[in-house]
This record gives C-alpha cells, sequence and structure tokens, in this order.
C-alpha cells in the first residue's frame, strides 16, 4: 500500500519536449486513470513513474521514498502492457512466478501466491498452457496475475484493454476495477479510451500536449470541464462550441449572427465584447428554440437520436434527442441556459461565474 | 479479375482435364531427372565402394552393389588406403567431427553475445562495432588467409586444433542473423524482464536463448555442413596426419588413375557424407518443432 506523488515531471526527447512539467499526487489506494488523445505523453509518464524512461526533470516519491534515480526492479512496481509481453516460452505458472523466482522467494510461497492470483483471475487450470495456447482475455489475465503476485506497492496499466475486442474489454474492465478495490492497491492506467477513463478512474487527468489539462472526478470533469480540450474530448459525441461574445455586464453571451443567451449562474467577468467560446452538449438543446439547425444526418439509435446539422452561420451542430427522430426540415434548437459551459474564446480555459455561487473551481495541476 | 477469365472460357471440362494431367506429366518428369541427376552421382559412389579395386580398375562403372562392401569399409575405417596417405578414416572423422563442431559451438556461442550486445544496449562506439562487424562480411577466410597463415604460423599453431579452429570462428553472417531476431524481440519483453527484475545476463540466459532456440538450430545445420566441408584452410594448416581432416584425407588418396583405390576412394566419400546428413536430419526435426511452437 503506498502513496505516489509526481513533482515537476517534464520530458525531452533530444529536443523535443513531450512533458511539461506535470505534478500528481496519487493517495493510497486510488485508482488514477491518465487519459489522452495519442501523443500526449501519458504512455511517457507512466513509463517514467515506471523507471523505464529518465524524467529530464522532476521527481517520482512512492511512499514517501524518491525513486526517481532507482531502477525500474528496485521500486517495487507492477505492469500490466499493452500487448501482455508475456514470456512466449514459458507456462503461465513461470510467467506469474518470474518475478519472485528472481527476488528469491522460497518455493512453497510461490506456489501459494501464484495459486491465490489464478484462482482470483479464473486461470487455476491453465497453469501449466503457454501464452499462445490462450485467448486474448486469458492472456490479459496471466498479465494481471503477473503484477498481482509481486504484490507491489503501485500498479502500472499501459493500455492494458485496447488489444481486446470490444465485449471482452467491457468485461475485463469491470473486473479490473473490482479486482483493484478487492486489493486496495494504488493504480495508474493509462487509455485513450473516455468510457474506460470514467468508468475506471477515482480521478482522471486529461493530459494535452504534455501538460495535465485536468486533475479531478469523472463526474467534476464531465460536468466542469477546466477548458475546451477536455470539454471536447470527454463525452459522446462530442460537446458543441460555439464562438459568441459577452454582453454588456456580463449577463450573457452573443451567439455569432444569433440570439443572446442569458446566463443562469451568474455574470462572468470581462468587457462586453470579450471574446467567448460556448459549450453546449449534444444532450442539452431544447427543441423549440430560436435557432434555426438544418439536419443533414439523422442517426436513430432506439431510445435517443442523433442528428448532425448546420446553423445559418455554417456552424456545425450535434444534437442528441430522446426518443424517435424529429421530422424533416429544419428545426428551431435553444440552449438550455444551466447547462452552458463558458470558455475564454482565446486561452480556451473555463470561466466561472462570478459572485462564488458554486464552490471555486479546483486548480488544475 | 484477368486469371479467371480462361478458366470460365474453357469450353470442355474434359479437355480441360487432359491439359492438367498433361501438365502435371511435365512437371513430374522434371522433378524426376532433376532427382535422377543429383542422385545418380552419389549412387555410384555408393556401388563403386561396394565392388573390389579390380572392376573399378578395368574401367567398368558398376550400377549395382557388389559384394565387397564389409571388407573396403572395415579397411578403410582402420588403415585408409594402401599406397598415398595411409591414414585410418576413423582418425580423419575425428578431425574433421571436433573441427566442425568447435567451429559450430565456437560460432553460434561468439555471435549470439556480440548480437546481444549490439542488439541490446547502447554504448559509444555500438555502431562502430555494428558496422565493423558488417564489414568482414566482405572478408572471406580466401582473403585474408595469407596474413592469417602468417599470424598462425608465428604462434606456432600449424598442426594443432587451435591453428586450424580459431582463425574460422568468428562469424559476422551468424551475427547479423541474430541482430536482426534480437531486433523482433518486442521491447515490451525486455520491460517486462526488467520490471520483474531480471538484469541483462538473466534476461539472456532466461528469455534471449529459450527464443533463439529455432535460429541456433538453423545455424548450427548451416555452420556444421560449412565447418564440415573446409578445404583450403585444413590444406594450409595441416601437415601432419594428426590433424588431417576427411576432406584433405579423400583429396590426398587420389593420385594418378592406376595408383588409385577407387573402391576406397568412394567408401572414404561415403563415410564423409554421412555426418552432414546425420545433423542435417536430426536438427531438422528441432528446426520444425521449434518453427511450430515458438512465438514472440
Amino acid at each position: 500500500m503506498a502513496t505516489l506523488t509526481v513533482e515537476r515531471v517534464s520530458k525531452s526527447f533530444g529536443k523535443v519536449p513531450v512533458l511539461h512539467g506535470i505534478d500528481l499526487s496519487v493517495a493510497d489506494g486510488e485508482m488514477i486513470v491518465i487519459v489522452g488523445a495519442s501523443g500526449c505523453g501519458k504512455s511517457t509518464l507512466l513509463r517514467i513513474v515506471a523507471g523505464l524512461e529518465r524524467a529530464t526533470e522532476g521527481r517520482i516519491v512512492i511512499s514517501g521514498a524518491d525513486v526517481t534515480r532507482l531502477e525500474p526492479a528496485e521500486r517495487d512496481i507492477a505492469m500490466v502492457f499493452q500487448n501482455y509481453a508475456l514470456y512466449p516460452h514459458m507456462s503461465v505458472f513461470e510467467n506469474m512466478s518470474y518475478g519472485l523466482r528472481i527476488r528469491g522467494v522460497p518455493k512453497p510461497e510461490i506456489a501459494r501466491r501464484v495459486a491465490q492470483a489464478a484462482e482470483m483471475l479464473g486461470l487455476s487450470g491453465l497453469l501449466e498452457r503457454r501464452p499462445r495456447e490462450l485467448s486474448g482475455g486469458q492472456r490479459q489475465r496471466v498479465a494481471m496475475g503477473r503484477a498481482i503476485v509481486r504484490e507491489p506497492k503501485l500498479f502500472l496499466f499501459d493500455e492494458p484493454l485496447s488489444n481486446l475486442d470490444a465485449k471482452l474489454r467491457v468485461a475485463m474492465r469491470a473486473e479490473i476495477k473490482r479486482l483493484q478495490r478487492r486489493l486496495g492497491v494504488t493504480s495508474l492506467f493509462v487509455t485513450h479510451d473516455q468510457v474506460e477513463a470514467m468508468t475506471l478512474g477515482d480521478r482522471l487527468v486529461v493530459m494535452n500536449q504534455g501538460r495535465a489539462a485536468q486533475v479531478a472526478t469523472p463526474m467534476e470533469i464531465f460536468a466542469r470541464p477546466a477548458d475546451t480540450y477536455v470539454a471536447g474530448f470527454i463525452g459522446s459525441p462530442a460537446m458543441n462550441f460555439l464562438p459568441a461574445t459577452l454582453t454588456e455586464g456580463g449577463l450573457g453571451a452573443r451567439i455569432a449572427d444569433g440570439p443572446v443567451v442569458r446566463f443562469a449562474d451568474g455574470p462572468r467577468p470581462g468587457m462586453a465584447g470579450r471574446s467567448l467560446t460556448l459549450g453546449v452538449r449534444p444532450e442539452h438543446f431544447a427543441l423549440g428554440g430560436p435557432l434555426p439547425l438544418s439536419p443533414d444526418l439523422v442517426e436513430p439509435l432506439g431510445s435517443e437520436t442523433v442528428v448532425h446539422g448546420r446553423l445559418p452561420s455554417g456552424q456545425e451542430i450535434t444534437l442528441r434527442l430522446p426518443g424517435a427522430p424529429p421530422g424533416h426540415g429544419t428545426i428551431g434548437i435553444g440552449i438550455r441556459p444551466e447547462h452552458l459551459h463558458v470558455f475564454d474564446g482565446k486561452t480556451g480555459l473555463r470561466l466561472e461565474a462570478e459572485p462564488a455561487i458554486q464552490p471555486p473551481p479546483r486548480v488544475a495541476a | 479479375m484477368p486469371q479467371a477469365v480462361p478458366a470460365i472460357a474453357a469450353p470442355d471440362p474434359a479437355a480441360s482435364e487432359a491439359r492438367r494431367a498433361r501438365a502435371d506429366w511435365i512437371t513430374h518428369g522434371i522433378l524426376v531427372l532433376g532427382v535422377v541427376l543429383f542422385a545418380l552421382p552419389v549412387w555410384l559412389v555408393l556401388v563403386g565402394s561396394t565392388h573390389d579395386a579390380a572392376t573399378i580398375g578395368r574401367g567398368e562403372v558398376p550400377l549395382l552393389p557388389g559384394g565387397h562392401a564389409a571388407e573396403t569399409y572395415a579397411a578403410v575405417w582402420t588403415q585408409g588406403d594402401t599406397r598415398r596417405a595411409q591414414v585410418a578414416v576413423s582418425t580423419m572423422m575425428f578431425n574433421s567431427a571436433v573441427m566442425a563442431l568447435l567451429i559450430t559451438i565456437g560460432k553460434i556461442a561468439i555471435s549470439i553475445v556480440s548480437a546481444y550486445a549490439v542488439a541490446f544496449f547502447s554504448f559509444p562506439g555500438r555502431m562502430l562495432c555494428f558496422w565493423a562487424i558488417f564489414v568482414t562480411l566482405m572478408l572471406p577466410v580466401e582473403v585474408r588467409i595469407f596474413p592469417t597463415f602468417q599470424v598462425v604460423s608465428d604462434l606456432g599453431l600449424v598442426n594443432t586444433y587451435t591453428g586450424l579452429i580459431v582463425p574460422l570462428i568468428a562469424s559476422a553472417t551468424a551475427t547479423l542473423l541474430f541482430r536482426q531476431f534480437f531486433l523482433t524481440i518486442p521491447d515490451e519483453l525486455v520491460e517486462a524482464a526488467k520490471m520483474d527484475g531480471a538484469g541483462p545476463m538473466r534476461f539472456f540466459k532466461d528469455v534471449v536463448l529459450p527464443l533463439s532456440a529455432t535460429n541456433m538450430a538453423a545455424l548450427f545445420v548451416i555452420l556444421f555442413v560449412y565447418g564440415w566441408n573446409q578445404y583450403l584452410w585444413p590444406l594450409l594448416i595441416t601437415t601432419s596426419a594428426d590433424v588431417e581432416t576427411i576432406v584433405i584425407g579423400i583429396v590426398k588418396m587420389i593420385g594418378a588413375e592406376a595408383d588409385t583405390e577407387w573402391n576406397r576412394v568412394m567408401a572414404t566419400t561415403v563415410l564423409a557424407l554421412l555426418p552432414p546428413v546425420a545433423v542435417v536430419i536430426l536438427m531438422q526435426r528441432w528446426f520444425v518443432k521449434g518453427l511450430v511452437e515458438t512465438e514472440k
């Protein structure tokens, strides 16, 4: 059981910077999911924690001990790889016990731990098999078993589910979550899949171009995204962004070529005419509003309908409506002000209402 | 699909059947011709070794086995020929076996270790080392034979196993082969081993060596045959019967037409054929097994 602290970790490959000073503090037993598009540096961060890469600057602290200069084996962590990285010539038992054998754990103890982990993962009947005789899901379990038997301070998962088919992925996702709860081991989980991130993480780190755009619980990230990147990344279909300007007194926003929307939660700071980006999730539009939308694609999904269309300004809008598709022709839509997200038009950062009616925004790490 | 057109256009199934049968006959004919071309000399040697010296001496080329096999083979095994070299084939076989095995094992051992260094570690001058090894591919034994002979003779290694084997033991080909194979081992496997706490030596012993078993088996076959067939270098470096190899021995048995015991030469040749054939057959089973079982 351990805590993990990442302090101002930055990394450059030659002259190319990939991480710009990441700070992260993980509580004992917490499951942190690092999520972001490819190339955002999430795997690099994980590999730095693992000790497979050296940070250019910054420190990694596990349970109060600085491990920045230690080899991976000396950090007492276990990692599950995307392609499982099982030793092809070893049986399941040998694969799981290899780390323990190297550490000189006595044989009866190895047998006990492997049996226990195999029981937990439903691998008891497969211990004599070779990896190639296993299905993808079973290999994934062996890779997790290899991590579990080590009883490490920290689990690291590097996109462990992306090689599985969709159905198995959902099942393994639940299994990982259950297992992590049960073992209570502090974990870092890297993924590019927002559903995995939302369902698995106690907290998420949304990474964008080598920076942590936001660190918060899944629901907070969904409800109060820190900037337009996070807002667009989390949620499916993605949030709509409308350019707008601030009205007099900061009480509302004028949508480009369109009507004024009054803020429901209070005024935003700034001069009238300040450039804004309004964020509206597809499910947060109301039918029968002042914006005329010409649909060009309607996707009926049964319980709901996704409508893609354009406003007269050429702005693309995606809409999620409950129930059956609406009729043909232009539909009038409106924005429900209580679900409006307001971002600065230039920096993309979230703008909160001025009088602190809601709790102050958490500082993004 | 252009190639599908003739099949569809074929008017008569019987005609195309006949054409296919004719094509089968032609291919089989060519195959049989090839087999005869390759097998006939070997058969002649095998048959020749079972006749007495007089039969072949008369200029006959028998196609069917004679009745002197046992005595001829026993004679060459213990005494070789009676006219020239007079070295027992058993001695020459032993020398050849020692040379071929040590060259093979030495080549595999040295090249797998150097390939491991070049493929998995980054150290100053790594690419220089790699290119240095690569360039020696262009310098076979024949090219450097005089300087090599000079060195070996200055070291007083003429007529020794050491002198016979050591100059042939480095192998750029095998090193490159292993390096290419090592590059296909996924990085994540290396990293998983690191996380498990395996150091470089441990990783080499526990992961790299077992995974290389098939490559080693394949190389063993190729290199053993290479070592067994060495001619030029042993010819230079061996002058005494103690270290004479069988390939040299066969050549020394052959002299002027009337002065050569052809039946014995042929018996020796047959014996010389056996070890490489045995190695190929034996290792082939390993090789195939490894191919089927290994997966990266």
